[in-house]
């Protein structure tokens, strides 16, 4: 048989796993490699920042469901990506991160370039893996890619030393992953999803939370049956939006700490909580000890260590939420239910939540009222959901920005909505952006932006333009890192410290120019529209300035700490 | 509450690092830790003591179970079981404490394993109960050096 170099054997591996895209890049420790990709046909993206590579690979995988792959170099390449993997772990995205490494002989002996990138990415991967011998490595890929995408999938780093891939051996390529230590359990138990239903179908108000897993499994269709099965309401987090039909009447927006008046309610005051695909963070849950306190709680979740991690649960279901969601639907089909009779008896809680609902949208229209001539941050977010009709990938960056996005783009679609929720990672927006984008050519591609964030990978326009990847940028241009300077505002003392940055912004719509794209301003409430539309009629990478106004607060908004019910309106 | 863990893990390198980090980045207690390798040459077993309120124990076990390389946990705790601990103590003989000190070693199935003119050192094993009896008892004599293995387990039958 003949002998191959490491560099073969893995981008083998990657072709059979049906990688199409890589982003990256280069530096000494992987030249090997690159030398060998140059003769196949992957599509290689090459970032500014290596930070960069890793968000555009997670917006690749969350847009698309596939596995996103990066590749960089040893040292400061390696420690670059730290940054993206944790923010792909906090979020459960599919990502498999290849670093150059210095030869084996070399490690351990601080040689140059050299950062132990697996020590360092332990707590923030889901495995890794250093490969020593180049016998393991075609073992070792299929194990990443199959422990990255499966179970709760998650990011796993494997470390490629220099000399791993240009040492040769004969390729065998292990047709079946065996991982004995690593068993997700995807079946829920029957006997407790007969108990979550007789639970459910004793029910008076019932509400579904349902998180981001319902996305990665897939399960926004069972989901709705479900709820309209019965009538259930349904509040998402910002993971679960679009796992839910953002413009469907049973649905409440999103809750927790800048979730809708309805939502929080809603959890606050339920009899019956079915979490699905959710882990009770705390911008979920306010006060933990004062979460929907009086409710019976159904939790679906394939990882076992969410369950009971801060909330009690009365019936715990480890599983895939797609198959648990199914088998439940199965057991309340044949319970001789008549949901006919079930959804008059809800009739009083619906009535309930259709009051928290108007005191809501009262709310929502005060900020048109409040008008003036600035331009609401709001109003560029619902012009943008307007004028797109809905149908676009959303990113958002972290702050207020991400708050305005997911409360006034009605998300439709899972896969939709791409936002750094976990971890907060201001910076993650518009890579990810790219990355969907790279996963969806002929998609329109939004990052709702703020002036803050857009700069921690604003080099990434270079890649946009580079790669002719029209991703459209919506800067909320409000002169500050607003988020911080609102619990300034309101916690400490009105002190605008170290937040403030209008004087010192660039001019965004120049600097879009200078990299080659193209920018648009928008100062006065009338232009939004029109910079809008220009910019969804321009075919390339364009960058929005849309100068808000500068004070806005994010509300309603649950005081970190609080119990849910202490929102504050406006 | 006290939890005992046999964990049974890949032998490979790294896995050490990745249970340690487990209980240090999530603020969890070990009390004690001892590895070895089994039968099996690819496994090695660890036992872990730790403390927690119920809550606390079962993140642990499941955050173990959650790590790849960690293919079961056993928590030893709940159910009848054999502990063991083995010491080393070097004690001050002083001539007037020696025929003390040799008493203490037999009864408590101890030995004396090295002598010095002025030291005794001694190997005992036990539980933590018992051990902690042995010390209790030998303190006074002065203890120069003491060196444990951490605890090993075993469920019964
Ligand atoms: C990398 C990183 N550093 C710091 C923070 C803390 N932080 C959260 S929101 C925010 C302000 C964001 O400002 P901007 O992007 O302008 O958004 P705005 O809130 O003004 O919409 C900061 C600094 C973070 N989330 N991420
Ligand atoms: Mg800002």
């Amino acid at each position: 048989m003949k002998k191959r170099t490491g560099a073969q054997i893995l981008l083998e591996c990657l072709k059979r796993e049906g990688v199409e895209v890589i982003f990256g890049y280069p530096g000494g420790a992987i030249l090997p490699l690159l030398e060998e990709m140059s003769k196949w046909d992957f599509k290689f993206v090459l970032v500014r920042h290596e930070q960069a590579a890793v968000h555009a690979a997670d917006g690749y995988a969350r847009a698309s469901g596939k596995v996103g792959v990066c590749l960089v170099t040893s040292g400061p390449g390696a420690t670059n990506t730290v940054t993206g993997i944790a923010t792909a772990y906090m979020d459960s995205v599919p990502v498999v991160v290849f670093t150059g490494q210095v030869p084996v002989s070399l490690i351990g002996n601080d040689a140059f370039q050299e950062a132990d990138i697996v020590g360092i990415t332990r707590p923030c991967t889901k495995h890794n893996y250093l490969v020593t011998d180049v016998r393991d490595l075609s073992r070792i890929v299929r194990e990443a890619f199959y422990i990255a995408s499966t179970g709760r999938p998650g990011p796993v780093l494997v470390d490629l030393p220099k000399n791993v891939l240009t040492a040769q051996t004969e390729f065998h390529y292990p047709e079946r992953v065996e991982v004995r230590g690593y068993k997700p359990t995807l079946e829920g138990h029957l006997p407790q999803i007969q108990r979550a239903a007789s639970l459910i179908l004793k029910a008076k108000r019932p509400v579904v939370y349902a998180g981001g897993g319902v996305i990665i499994s897939g399960a926004s269709e069972e989901l709705i049956r479900l709820a309209e099965l019965l009538d259930i309401p349904v509040t998402t987090t910002l993971m679960g939006l679009g796992g839910f039909p953002g413009t469907h009447p049973l649905f409440l927006g999103m809750l927790g700490m800048h979730g809708t008046y309805q939502a929080n309610m809603a959890v606050t005051e339920c009899d019956v909580l079915i979490a699905v695909g959710a882990r009770f963070d705390d911008r979920v849950t306010g006060k933990v000890e004062e979460f929907s306190p009086r409710s019976k709680k159904i939790h679906i979740d394939i990882d076992p260590t969410s369950i009971k991690k801060n909330v009690y649960v009365d019936i715990p279901i480890v599983g895939d939420c797609k198959r648990v969601l199914r088998r439940l639907l199965e057991v309340i089909n044949s319970s001789g239910v008549n949901p006919e009779e079930y959804r008059r008896r809800l009739s009083d809680w619906h009535c309930q939540i259709e009051q928290w609902r108007k005191q809501q949208e009262a709310f929502n229209n005060n900020y048109n009222r409040q008008g003036g001539n600035r331009i609401k941050p709001q109003h560029v977010v619902q012009k943008l959901y307007e004028l797109t009709g809905g149908e676009a990938i959303i990113t958002t960056e972290v702050g207020q920005n991400q708050m305005w996005a997911a409360q006034y783009f009605k998300v439709n679609h899972p896969r939709t909505f791409l936002s750094s929720g976990g971890l907060g990672t201001m910076g993650y927006g518009f890579p990810a952006a790219i990355g969907a984008q790279v996963a969806f050519p002929d998609r329109l591609v939004i990052d709702i932006a703020g002036d803050g964030s857009i700069q921690m990978n604003i080099q990434e326009l270079a890649t946009a333009v580079q790669h002719n990847l029209p991703v459209k940028v919506a800067i909320l241009n409000n002169g500050y890192l607003g988020m911080v300077r609102q619990w300034q505002q309101l916690f400490h003392g009105r002190i605008y410290y170290a937040t403030r940055l209008g004087d010192w912004n660039p001019d965004f719509v120049r600097l879009a120019e200078a990299y080659g794209a193209v920018g648009l301003r928008a100062t006065k409430p009338e232009e939004v529209e029109p910079v809008i539309r220009e910019a969804l009629r321009i075919p390339r990478p364009v960058l929005m300035d849309f100068w808000v106004e500068e004070e806005e607060n994010v509300y309603p908004m649950v005081p970190a700490g609080e119990p849910l019910t202490k929102m504050i309106l406006l | 509450m006290r939890q005992v863990l046999n964990v049974l893990v890949e032998n490979q390198f790294g896995v050490l690092a990745r249970i340690a980090g487990l209980f240090s980045g999530r603020g969890f207690n070990i009390k004690s830790l001892s590895v070895s390798e089994t039968l099996d040459p690819s496994l090695s077993i660890m036992t872990i003591v730790t403390e927690g309120d119920e809550k606390i124990l079962e993140q642990i076990t499941k955050q173990l179970n959650k790590l790849i390389p960690v293919i079961k946990v056993i928590e030893v705790g709940g159910k009848p079981h054999v502990e063991r601990e083995l010491i080393l103590v070097k004690v001050n003989a002083k001539p007037e404490n020696r025929a003390e000190i040799l008493r203490m070693v037999e009864i408590f199935r101890g030995k004396i394993v090295d002598v010095s003119s002025r030291t005794y050192t001694i190997e005992m094993t036990g539980d933590e109960e018992k051990i902690r009896a042995f010390l209790e008892l030998i303190r006074p004599m002065g203890i120069k050096e003491m060196s444990r293995t951490g605890i090993v387990a075993m469920i019964r039958g």
